[in-house]
């Protein structure tokens, strides 16, 4: 088999993880050596489906001897299977990297023999890599659940960033679905990459030398839509992990039917891309807008709106914080007005050191006022001839893609007339009679 | 307030020279209706002024900038003068002088007109600079690295420190065809240089194969049921992907038809 089939059957089976980050460490080439990093990673590429393409995703083998009925790569499945040797990967690796194709690669693998077999084929890349080439560009690798520790340890020491994926939000789903993990094997290796991390950073306040373990930390990911997880607590799951296990990111990845089985939703059924935006906007809420998971979602609403971003959301349901006066107003509760960000609320808070905001300097400034201005005033005053109605507060928030599919989704309602909140967000593809979800917002905005 | 006078100054195209068109502005007390290129000089309906570079001058504009606004606002005029922005002459001496007036605090005064036209332009340059770290694509010809780029702005500065870190060993050149200027490097030296055409010698054999593993892996990773072509060009915009080995395809053979086709027409 040539490299040309090699790299095709590798790729494709790799392809499904989402994380394709080459973020959260700068580096420059050591001397003699090739490939830098930098914190802000690079971005080298966008595939057709429109994401990033940063690093070689690859696959070492996708033979696997785990049978997780959600997988391409699964024992019972009949596809071709390939390996590479480290060798080629190595190579193939910096002749990629030389012409700036890539930044870096991206190391998983199925399960070949047994996890610490599968383990030391990836060190052994690694390794050459960054003793023979010298090589200082980014590494991510895959801790495969099971592996022995001192095994991750080797691979912690050469690679930037690793990631151990849930998979599965909840032990139930992981029981049936991935019969060979449990949440043990792999919260073990996790635990264990995050107290290397914290000891590798205190050592380095010691010894400046000191030799750094992940130095960008651990990432992980998990599939939405296989299992009857909630949002809830796919959200609460994932607050946790930033929490306890120090994660830099949660990547959430909308399951892609490549399967039969009768655990599964049907093979016809088309990914829950929006369920996905909506867990990434909201992840984005708890890392960066000092948002947390109860206040996007409580036990009586476990699912996003579909139609209204949970920042709009909580906003429409927390009227009481608004009219916010945006030249008095702290940073962190201008991140809480739909139509600022946080480059706008930064900038806000520079500007307004020399001067009195108005509505105009916040169009400068890169505020949304067509979301923004139901919220905000501006030295007491509200915009010139806003009229403040439930149905235009409501139709701001609102994209142009959701509100036609708002008129979709009831038809009874004519575009006249106006929209209100329901309170229990519908599911897009729940079957219920409109009235029952249209439970009107009464409270007066 | 100085009165704002219909002069145009006409200065060499160096950015001491446009600091000598600062000082030339404070001196004469007057600000310039614009402010251009000696070059581009054609008779003109207004009275132009040509101003000489002269280097005591501009290096007293320059210490003074720090000193009195701050390192900041001298980095943030120097990225200024490398955008594409059509009256950045003319805005940088306007942004010195709001600089003068006021200080340090001039870079927080975001909704000034001129201070936000400014930073516009130079988060333009900016963004381009950091999209072509990704897009540049190296050809490797007798162990050299060769790229080919077309930015709007005038990235090449911006991009010497990331490319010399990244490949200190390496010899590379990055040719700029809209400036007419090129990046080279070799080992622990680099210069940008004016160049005036470049010619990318054919692939061998060993760099073939590479650009068609890389296309490969591109056309792979995709996942076909995700295929969002709108998302890829809000990211990736077209006008990059002239230089990208990924889309340097060899036309699809469409022999059969043009045989035919020619077939009707005799």
């Amino acid at each position: 088999m040539d490299v040309f089939e090699k790299l095709r059957i590798l790729t494709d089976a790799a392809k499904y993880d989402v994380a394709c980050t080459s973020s959260g460490v700068n580096k420059k080439a050591i001397v003699g050596g090739i490939g830098s990093t930098a914190a802000s990673g690079i971005c080298h590429s966008f595939a057709g489906d429109g994401r990033c393409i940063s690093l070689l995703k690859v696959l070492m083998t996708n033979v696997c001897a785990y049978d997780c009925k959600y997988c391409i790569n699964r024992k019972s499945n009949d596809t071709p299977r390939a390996s590479f040797t480290p060798r080629e990967l190595a190579d193939l690796t910096i002749n990629f990297y030389r012409r700036n194709y890539i930044e870096g690669l991206f190391l998983s693998s199925g399960v070949l023999k047994n996890p610490d077999y599968t383990s030391e084929q990836m060190i052994e890349v690694l390794h050459i890599l960054r003793k023979e080439y010298r090589f200082s560009g980014y590494i991510h690798a895959k801790a495969i659940p099971g592996t022995d520790s001192t095994l991750i340890a080797q691979l912690g020491m050469l690679a930037d960033r690793m990631s151990v994926n849930i998979e599965l939000p909840s032990q139930n789903s992981l029981q049936l679905l991935a019969p060979d993990k449990s949440k043990h094997s792999i919260l073990a290796p996790m635990g264990y990459i995050k107290n290397r991390i914290q000891e590798s950073s205190t050592d380095i306040i010691k010894y400046r030398h000191a030799p750094k373990f992940v130095p960008a930390g651990q990432s992980t990911q998990m599939i939405i839509g296989a299992t009857p997880d909630t949002d809830f607590q796919i959200l609460n799951l994932t607050e946790g992990l930033y929490n306890k296990y120090k994660l830099k990111r949660v990547f959430f990845s909308a399951y892609m039917p490549v399967a039969e089985n009768t655990l599964l939703p049907m093979i016809d059924t088309a990914p829950p891309l929006w369920r996905e935006h909506r867990l990434y906007q909201a992840d984005w809420l708890l890392r960066f807008y000092g948002f947390t998971a109860n206040e996007l979602l409580d036990q009586q609403h476990q699912s996003f709106n579909p139609y209204v971003d949970p920042k709009g959301n909580w906003a429409l349901n927390h009227m009481e914080f608004f009219p916010m006066n945006i030249n008095r107003a702290p940073y962190s509760d201008l991140l809480r007005v739909p139509g600022i960000g946080i480059n706008s609320a930064q900038r806000i808070v520079t500007a307004r050191r020399t001067t009195t905001l108005n509505f105009d300097g916040l169009k400068k400034l890169g505020v949304v006022l067509k979301r923004a201005q139901y919220f905000i005033t501006c030295g007491g005053k509200a915009p010139n001839g806003l009229k403040i109605t439930q149905d235009k507060v409501l139709r701001a928030l609102l994209s142009e893609k959701s509100l036609g599919m708002f008129h979709r989704n009831f038809p009874l309602q004519p575009e006249s007339e106006q929209l209100s909140l329901f309170e229990q967000p519908p599911m897009i593809h729940a079957k219920l009679a409109p009235e029952d979800m249209l439970k009107c917002l009464n409270s007066p905005i | 307030m100085l009165k704002q006078s219909n002069l145009i100054y006409l200065y060499d195209g160096s950015f001491d020279g446009l600091l000598c068109c600062v000082f030339e502005s404070y001196d004469k007390k007057e600000i310039p209706m614009e402010i251009i290129l000696m070059a581009m000089h054609q008779t003109m309906l207004f009275p132009t002024k040509e101003i000489k570079t002269d280097y005591p001058k501009a290096n007293r504009v320059f210490a003074s900038i720090p000193t009195k606004m701050g390192p900041q606002a001298l980095d943030f005029v120097r990225l200024a003068f490398l955008t594409c922005y059509t009256q950045k002459e003319l805005y940088i001496l306007l942004f010195l002088r709001l600089g003068y007036h006021y200080g340090p605090s001039v870079m927080g005064m975001l909704t000034d007109n001129v201070v936000n036209t400014l930073s516009k332009a130079v988060k333009h340059l900016n963004n381009e600079s950091n999209l072509l770290k990704g897009f540049v694509r190296f050809s490797v010809t007798n162990n050299a690295l060769v790229a080919e780029i077309e930015p709007k702005n005038y990235v090449l500065p911006l991009l010497t420190e990331h490319f010399s870190q990244r490949f200190p060993e390496e010899r590379f050149l990055i040719y700029d065809k809209t400036h007419g200027m090129a990046l080279v490097y070799k080992p622990y030296q680099s210069a940008v240089i004016p160049i005036d055409a470049l010619e990318i010698p054919e692939p061998d054999a060993e760099e073939q194969s590479f650009r068609e593993l890389w296309q490969l892996f591109y056309d792979t990773i995709e996942v076909q049921g995700r295929h969002n072509p709108k998302c890829r060009m809000t990211h990736m915009p077209k006008r990059y992907w002239k230089y990208m080995t990924e889309f340097d395809r060899p036309p699809k053979k469409s022999l059969p038809r043009l045989e035919s086709s020619r077939s009707v027409i005799k």
